[in-house]
């Protein structure tokens, strides 16, 4: 049975009338009436909040994660071809995936306060470990096959880099960048609430300590929907690059 | 005795990291509020481990890993079977799934501050919230991944309703679900240190924040590399339970 628009928009209207039933009246001090939210964004977040507060997030967020991506693919590319540096940094590589990433917040900060810097710094030290671990990960599963042939037809150097390696360890790399998006924004949402005087994070929690509930609702939607989005952008980034792995895919098990 | 290079290189490793953090450390004559050195750090972990509040944050932190982990597992296996054998009711849900999924949890922190104030109940909320959504969505693509052959067989001897939920759904499911309880159980230990952290629900990621905010620098390096051993152990833990649950799958036996 094809997804209608009908049976897709059903359960979301469903909810939103419940929303709204629910608030009506004297309404309730935790959750505001579907009104009351959208008033809180017109007046607060927009252009104000938006423009001083969830941009330079959204900024910084993008820096550390492209920070975190450089590095941790180019590091990975150079640690999946050599098996000597990848056996020695093996145990500090595992231990520091394993670290829950929140508690890193304070660390970085000891050494660097609590600036714009800090923030992106956090949010790639962070977030650079998935996309390390994977990129050698990939690289070392490539197929020998491959690495045979480029030696017989004399490939080396930044050739078979960009046309055999990088594309035949792309499914696990981009595995580790979509690993790395998410904990880029939570981490980009700690840093803010952990110690800082501005951004998404610390607006959210500045209005909920005011009791200014629906104002806080609509940085959480906020929020919310800044997830949504790095997630549908990159998920399409992902179906694009990937399309001649998924056929691949396809005929391998048909 | 002779050890082979791939036993060698890691230790060296490990060795030549604290070394290297050492000789920084004097070099640069950093101050030890900002960075401690090894010797400084070690003594913490060996005073830490005679400390009673030490290994109450341990447990609490714990508690509420646990209980949280338990509860998201319990409540995505359920809808994830649900929505999984029941295709029509899926493509209800799935927009809004797919909508609610990726809201970080972490800024549902204010919300549960709000309704929970910074006992265990805001803490278990955020877990809950994010680590569900793993359980969920490898329930429901290790239900649906039943074997062809297999279904046909069952249907050919009339294999039905329970029988055939427990015999041939859940050995399928079983591999996701154990990854979907591996990523899940990282997610919940995650908030939950989260939830100690900012909120400051009692716990190691409250000793860390109170560690950080008393300048104890040496004592907060010590928990924070206790946190990762935690880290390190939950993972291990779950890795030797797919382990001994998976042990029948084709994918981890050797061919004869």
């Amino acid at each position: 049975m094809a997804r209608t628009f009908a049976t897709r928009a059903l359960l979301p209207l469903l909810l939103l009338l419940l929303w709204w039933a629910c608030t009506r009246g004297e309404g309730n001090f935790y959750v505001p009436t579907p009104v009351g939210l959208f008033n809180a964004f017109l007046t607060e977040w927009i252009p104000h909040r938006l423009l001083h507060d969830a941009a330079p997030s959204i900024v910084r967020l993008l820096c550390g994660f492209a920070l975190s991506g450089v590095i941790g693919i180019g590091l990975g590319l150079f640690l999946g071809r050599s098996e000597v540096f990848r056996q020695v940094l093996e145990p500090i590589l595992e231990f520091m995936r394993a670290i829950p990433v929140p508690v890193l917040v304070p660390v970085v900060m000891l050494l660097s306060g609590i600036d714009d810097d800090t923030k992106v710094l956090i949010i790639a030290f962070g977030s650079i470990w998935p996309i390390l671990i994977n990129t050698i990960e990939g690289v070392r599963g490539i197929d020998p096959l491959l690495i045979d042939t480029a030696g017989v037809n004399h490939i080396a150097g930044m050739p078979r880099l960009l046309h055999i390696t990088l594309p035949a360890a792309s499914p696990q790399i981009l595995a580790g960048l979509r690993q790395s998006v998410a904990l880029s924004l939570i981490l980009m949402v700690i840093s803010e609430m952990f110690a800082s005087t501005s951004g998404l994070g610390f607006s959210i929690i500045q209005f909920q300590r005011n009791f200014a509930i629906p104002e806080m609702w609509a940085g959480i939607v906020v929020l919310g929907l800044i997830g949504i989005v790095l997630t549908g952008a990159f998920a399409w980034i992902e179906h694009r690059l990937l399309n001649w792995y998924r056929g691949l895919r396809a005929t391998a098990s048909s | 005795m002779r050890f082979s290079p791939s036993q060698v290189r890691p230790a060296a490793g490990v060795v030549g990291a604290l070394l290297l953090w050492e000789v920084l450390v004097r070099l640069t004559g950093v101050s030890s509020d900002i960075f401690p050195g090894v010797p400084a750090v070690a003594r913490e972990l060996w005073r830490l481990s005679h400390n009673f509040a030490f290994w109450l944050a341990l447990a609490l932190t714990l508690r509420s890993w646990l209980l949280g982990l338990s509860i998201a597992l319990v409540a995505g296996t359920a809808f994830g079977a649900l929505l999984g054998l029941q295709p029509r009711m899926e493509e209800y849900v799935h927009d809004t799934v797919e909508f609610l999924r990726p809201i970080p949890s972490v800024a549902l922190i204010p919300l549960a501050v709000l309704l929970y104030g910074t006992g265990l109940g805001s803490a278990l909320m955020l877990i809950i919230f994010a680590a569900f959504w793993q359980m969920l969505l490898q329930t429901i693509h290790g239900v649906r991944d039943v074997d062809r052959v297999a279904n046909d067989m069952a249907r050919v001897y009339r294999i039905r309703g329970w029988s055939r939920l427990f015999h041939l759904v859940l050995p399928s499911a079983l591999p996701y679900m154990l990854t979907g309880l591996r990523l899940a159980s990282s997610v919940a230990l995650i908030l939950a240190l989260t939830a100690e952290l900012i909120i400051g629900t009692p716990g190691l990621g409250k000793e860390i924040a109170l560690a950080e905010q008393a300048g104890a620098t040496a004592e907060m390096f010590a928990l924070v590399f206790c946190a990762g051993i935690l880290g390190v152990v939950a993972n291990l833990g779950v890795r030797a339970l797919e382990s001994t649950l998976l042990s029948w799958h084709p994918s981890r036996r050797q061919k004869a």
